[in-house]
């Protein structure tokens, strides 16, 4: 009874953000095109060497899906605080850990749809040779975003209601997400460049051991620091 | 305090204060609220009335005292105080990009209500016209309506209203009152700030005035006369 | 219902801590005399080498700060005590410092072992994380005013940071090994690793000496600030 009610509330907020994400879209655009022009400026540094570039792909790539993701987490709660949201929410009965699992997996999809569009452009861009073993690559990339989003979803939470949220939400969250980005990209080049070290598995493995980590303890903490 | 002793009484606030920053909003206010009795909350701007009633919804927390709502401690027991507590704020805390009946909808979702009939909270507030278009649109007073329909949604027993009556047209005010009313006829309280008496003037049981963060004078048991009341207001 | 302010003699009594704060200096003074003097040099880094002895201590003791802020991280969720929250803080601000003495000595020594300032070795790399982890920590609570709000974000940003230490240390380690051959200390014989102890027994001292200091200070300030309160509520 009380998990159908929780699960209820998970529902309509993951509904409820992605549907006001996707009725303006100029939110989704504009990340997305900042994701992108990162790249851009990627190429600019690291090209326009095709082998330079081929070998950075992958750090280039989870670089601009970081730089970009982080405004979308701060957005998250935006949508909440411009019209005083946040307080209704607050004041619903029932577990706030609810409000950070809704949120986590509507910004996984937000980011999930910025990743599809991020890596299309760095495969023209960074001129890479999509690899056999691409199902891999997809799920080092979906691995990669959750345990990015559900850290960046918590500590948004945070910086957001503070002063200075813009240089808060990085300074907190850049050194935290330093694991999970040095996996990512380790995996995702060794992917790219046919695993011949036999490292990816091992990589992806730690990615899943710090989802799994990093998604239970926002959601256990989450009521701690939603609640002031 | 045990809580079992004062059930009877569904505001109990004592010597709630709060400060933000270096600055006392409130200074240690005591103020008893019974079941069926609307009471008004008065004071000049800044004079710490909307903190108040923040801190008795939960959503601030006194730095100290302490509050009971139908003998749940706001503190300790906050989850306990929202199912009890409907809490009508300055802002509409409405979604912009949703429309007037996905707002309920979201709000039903969130409360846990099995089958919200929305029609009839839409209905209720006037708002059945305009229910399929988005809340960006809506003007103030309608907004405002829409904040009262969520509220019907709830049907708590202790309403925490902030100026409910700001940007509400005559209609919109007598159906704020009509709805106090009910609530109130039903065993339940309202706290209500107040920046003129003369729309709840019919309802008022008696007024607390805060003044520099303490209550500066508090006509327990007196009943208003309508004359009273307006003369409190000039005050 | 929050409790009464606390009565200016619940405030931290020195009891005997000024001693032990001589004894700590005394010891540490002492340690590392015997380190220096006592050590022959180096085969290959000379007298160099006796950075060890402040280096090691302070990395070592450095991840303790770390298991103490977690604890009282927890603590303070767990019993809402705020002398809990400023426990964590000054173990906090003291494991930065150690941090940082840490860094900046590792790179002394970097500097003639490896000819650069920074070789990106394991250890010194997610110390360097870790230190940006406390230094995020600290800057939040300078951003965050509320005393209960400050409390409570700290806590849960003390606590993922420090369940972060050994997941940051594992990724940076491997990320170093799968490229590279990792450096290794050559044998050490035991009357290094016996000064080593030794000056790490001092450093941890000194630490829960410099962590007692700090939180008196910062109990201090909440007894100044309370005073403040008092005036404001007219109960003085």
């Amino acid at each position: 009874m009380a998990w159908r009610d929780d699960w209820r509330r998970v529902r309509a907020i993951v509904w409820k953000d992605l549907t006001t994400e996707g009725r303006s879209k100029a939110g989704f655009n504009s990340v997305a095109a900042l994701g992108v022009t990162i790249l851009v400026l990627f190429g600019f540094a690291l090209g326009p060497d095709a082998q330079a570039l081929r070998d950075a792909a992958a750090g280039a790539l989870w670089l601009a899906v970081l730089f970009a993701g982080v405004l979308a987490f701060n957005r998250s709660y935006q949508v909440e605080l411009e019209s005083g949201a946040l307080e209704p929410l607050l004041l619903y009965p029932g577990a706030r850990w609810t409000i950070f699992a809704g949120k986590l997996l509507a910004n996984c999809i937000f980011v999930g749809l910025m990743l599809v569009i991020v890596v299309l452009v760095g495969i023209v861009l960074f001129q890479v040779r999509v690899p056999a073993a691409w199902p891999q690559l997809i799920g080092v990339l979906a691995l990669g975003s959750i345990g990015l989003v559900s850290l960046g979803t918590f500590y948004a939470a945070m910086a957001s209601r503070s002063r200075a949220r813009e240089v808060l939400l990085p300074l907190l969250l850049f050194p935290m997400l330093v694991p999970v980005l040095l996996a990512a990209m380790s995996a995702s080049k060794a992917l790219l460049t046919g695993d011949l070290m036999h490292e990816a598995s091992a990589w992806m493995r730690m990615l899943v051991a710090y989802d799994v980590i990093f998604v239970v303890a926002p959601l256990l903490a989450f009521e701690h620091v939603i609640e002031v | 305090m045990s809580s079992a002793a004062r059930v009877d009484i569904a505001i109990d606030a004592q010597g709630v204060a709060r400060r933000f920053g270096a600055r006392w909003v409130l200074r240690g206010v005591n103020l008893q609220v019974r079941p069926g009795e609307m009471v008004g909350l008065l004071g000049a701007n800044g004079s710490g009335k909307s903190t108040l009633l923040r801190i008795l919804a939960t959503l601030l927390k006194p730095s100290a005292g302490g509050a009971l709502v139908y003998g749940h401690d706001v503190v300790k027991r906050p989850d306990d105080v929202r199912r009890h507590i409907g809490f009508l704020a300055h802002s509409p805390g409405l979604y912009d990009d949703l429309t007037a009946r996905e707002n309920l909808q979201f709000a039903a979702s969130m409360l846990g209500l099995e089958r919200p009939d929305l029609d009839a909270a839409l209905d209720r507030v006037g708002l059945s016209h305009v229910r399929d278009e988005r809340v960006r649109g809506f003007s103030a007073g309608m907004q405002r309506r829409l904040s009262l329909a969520r509220l019907v949604l709830a049907n708590a027993r202790v309403l925490l209203l902030d100026e409910p009556y700001s940007n509400l047209d005559v209609a919109g005010i007598a159906l704020m009152n009509e709805l106090i009313g009910e609530s109130v006829a039903g065993g339940g309280a309202a706290l209500v700030v107040l920046h003129e008496l003369a729309p709840a003037a019919g309802l008022l049981d008696r007024t607390i005035t805060i003044r520099e963060g303490r209550i500066a004078d508090d006509d327990d048991d007196a009943f208003l006369e309508p004359e009273a009341l307006a003369a409190a207001g000039e005050r | 219902m929050t409790a009464p302010a606390p009565a200016p003699n619940d405030l931290p009594r020195p009891g005997y801590w000024p001693w032990f704060g001589a004894f700590a200096f005394l010891f540490i003074v002492a340690t590392q005399a015997t380190g220096l003097v006592t050590s022959i040099p180096d085969r290959d880094m000379g007298d160099l080498q006796k950075i060890m002895y402040v280096h090691v201590p302070a990395a070592w003791i450095m991840s303790l700060t770390f298991a103490v802020v977690l604890w009282y991280s927890f603590l303070y969720l767990w019993k809402q005590r705020e002398n809990d929250d400023l426990k964590a803080a000054a173990a906090a601000e003291v494991g930065s410092a150690f941090c940082g003495l840490t860094l900046i000595l590792g790179m002394i020594w970097g500097r003639p072992a490896w000819g650069v300032w920074w070789a990106w070795d394991a250890r010194l790399t997610s110390t360097l994380v870790l230190f940006l982890i406390f230094v995020g920590y600290l800057a939040m609570r300078a951003f965050v005013e509320d005393p209960h709000r400050r409390a409570q974000w700290s806590a849960a940003v003390g606590i993922m940071g420090a369940i972060n230490v050994p997941i940051v240390y594992m990724s940076v380690r491997w990320w170093r090994t799968l490229h590279q051959v990792q450096s290794s200390p050559a044998t050490v014989d035991s009357w290094y690793v016996f000064n080593l102890r030794a000056n790490a027994f001092a450093f941890l001292f000194v630490m829960i000496y410099f962590i007692r200091q700090r939180y008196v200070a910062a109990r201090y300030e909440r007894a100044a600030e309370l005073a403040v309160q008092a005036v404001a509520l007219g109960r003085d």
